[in-house]
């Protein structure tokens, strides 16, 4: 598992990522109450802003944590965004993408480095 | 540097319940508990919730003459709200109007038989007092009020669990205004809120505050709640916000206040007029005004929030309002705002389309509250 510094977890998965925000950012926004996600098959560029969240106090939105293509996105949020908050880490993933670079999840921070990130 | 925040009585007790605290009105106030902004909403509607409401302003207007009624009288020089007819031990909302028939704030306005009560807002509270002392200063004496908390227990628990300490409260009726004996302390108790639930709120003496807060919160029926569901509560119940729903630039007839304005501060009335901008809301009381406060329910999910841009269609250029207050209504459960629309629009029923990160999605104006009101008339 690699975290980004904006709080996004990526799981690599045969040759795809699944990518997630963190629980310490499910925490922070409260709970959430809309997710909106990218279209299967969007090229996107690391930064891009690709899903928008709102929780009850304001909206925010997640970037690609790399270049690549999103190949799959989970619609159970979009019904229940509040999954976020019950299992950021697991079920509440937002989407899986294809790497344009799978070398550069090297340069992305492991696990000791996300928890001294936010410590 | 910014300066040092506030405290409430009720800080210490807060911060130990685990409350974010952030700034607000000057006071350092807590935003949400561990519980979180949306159950905190929701223990509210269903049994009772707490709020420190400390940080408003309580302030006495007691008559040199000794005779309540020229209280009454005086203030009705800065709000167009009927106070001489306010009977002893009731409250009443209203509001101080400038001259161009703006609101410089709401209040409460209660009747405690030789004095008047008022409880303004945080934000405003140095200017209102100011104002009164100006306009009020050689009939009445005037104190702000320093050594006293204030807080809000509310929802349809409420009453039982305030009248485990106060068995009195039982009686009161929607905004009675008393004095109870609460161990040897007077408290200054209403039968109002903010929240559109039926509940108190309580003003008690600083050194007071945490007992009572902590007999109240060791009951079961009752949860610390934050700004933050304060804030989804009272835009369920289709309550304004001060500087955000109304502003010294809406007049009390373009925010849909008409209903605090009494028959006898009307034109035709006893005593017609005589506030601050009573031509501009006078004349608007009976021929309208050009836009007017409505609420929205969002067609999606996607909220609607402040500052939101309102047009006529999917695709016209000029915009025919804004979004003055958005979010999610947890016991709705779905998106809810509110905003000011040019007249035209402001019908039940009309629908429009704000834009929202560059898209164009619809929204119907409803009446309000988006949630029915539970008080105990």
């Amino acid at each position: 598992m690699k975290y980004t510094e904006d709080h996004e977890w990526l799981k690599p998965e045969g040759d795809l990522v699944i990518v997630g925000i963190t629980e310490h950012a499910a925490t922070q926004l409260g709970d959430l109450v809309f997710v909106e996600l990218p279209e299967a098959g969007t090229t996107v560029a690391k930064d891009d802003e690709i899903v928008v969240i709102e929780s009850v106090k304001a909206a925010s939105d997640i970037m690609a944590p790399l270049d690549g293509e999103i190949v799959e996105v989970n619609e159970a949020l979009v019904d229940n965004p509040t999954l976020v908050n019950e299992d950021a880490m697991g079920a509440a993933w937002f989407f899986k993408m294809k790497l344009s670079n799978p070398s550069e999840l090297d340069g992305l921070l492991d696990a000791d480095a996300y928890k001294a990130l936010i410590e | 540097m910014m300066p040092e925040l506030l405290q409430t009585a009720l800080g210490d007790l807060n911060r130990e319940l685990g409350a974010k605290m952030v700034p607000f009105a000057g006071y350092e106030m807590p935003v949400q508990y561990p519980l979180g902004v949306m159950k905190e909403h929701l223990a509210c509607r269903a049994a009772a919730g707490l709020f420190d409401v400390s940080h408003m302003g309580q302030v006495i207007v007691r008559p040199k003459s000794g005779n309540v009624a020229d209280a009454a009288l005086a203030l009705e020089t800065l709000v167009p709200v009927d106070v001489l007819g306010l009977d002893a031990w009731r409250q009443r909302y209203g509001f101080f109007t400038n001259d161009s028939g703006g609101l410089m704030d709401d209040l409460m306005i209660a009747n405690h038989g030789e004095y008047l009560f008022l409880v303004v807002n945080a934000a405003c509270k140095d200017a209102d007092f100011a104002h009164l002392q100006k306009h009020l200063g050689d009939t009445c004496d005037l104190e702000m009020i320093r050594g006293r908390a204030l807080v809000a227990v509310q929802g349809p628990k409420a009453e039982t669990a305030v009248a485990r300490l106060m068995p009195e409260v039982v009686a009161m009726r929607f905004m009675d205004s008393n004095v109870h004996d609460w161990n040897g302390l007077p408290l200054y108790v209403s039968r109002s809120g903010y929240t559109g639930e039926d509940g108190y709120e309580i003003s008690v003496p600083d050194d007071a505050a945490v007992d009572l807060a902590r007999a109240l919160l060791a009951m079961d029926e009752v949860a610390p709640i934050g700004l933050g569901a304060r804030d989804s509560l009272r835009l369920e119940a289709g309550l304004c916000l001060y500087g955000h729903d109304i502003d010294t630039a809406t007049s009390p007839v373009e925010a849909a206040l008409n209903w605090a304005i009494q028959k006898t501060r009307r034109t035709g009335g006893a005593r017609a007029g005589g506030f601050p901008g009573a031509e501009r809301i006078l004349g608007e009381l009976s021929g309208g005004a050009l836009r007017r406060r409505v609420g929205l329910r969002p067609g999606g999910r996607a909220p609607m929030r402040e500052g939101t841009v309102l047009f006529a269609s999917a695709d016209s250029d000029a915009p025919v309002g804004a979004i003055t207050s958005g979010g999610f209504g947890p016991t709705i459960e779905g998106p809810m705002s509110m905003g000011y629309v040019d007249i035209d629009f402001a019908g039940n029923g009309t629908v429009i389309h704000a834009e929202l990160r560059g898209k164009r999605l619809p929204a119907t104006v409803v009446p309000m509250p988006f949630t029915p009101a539970n008080f105990k008339r």
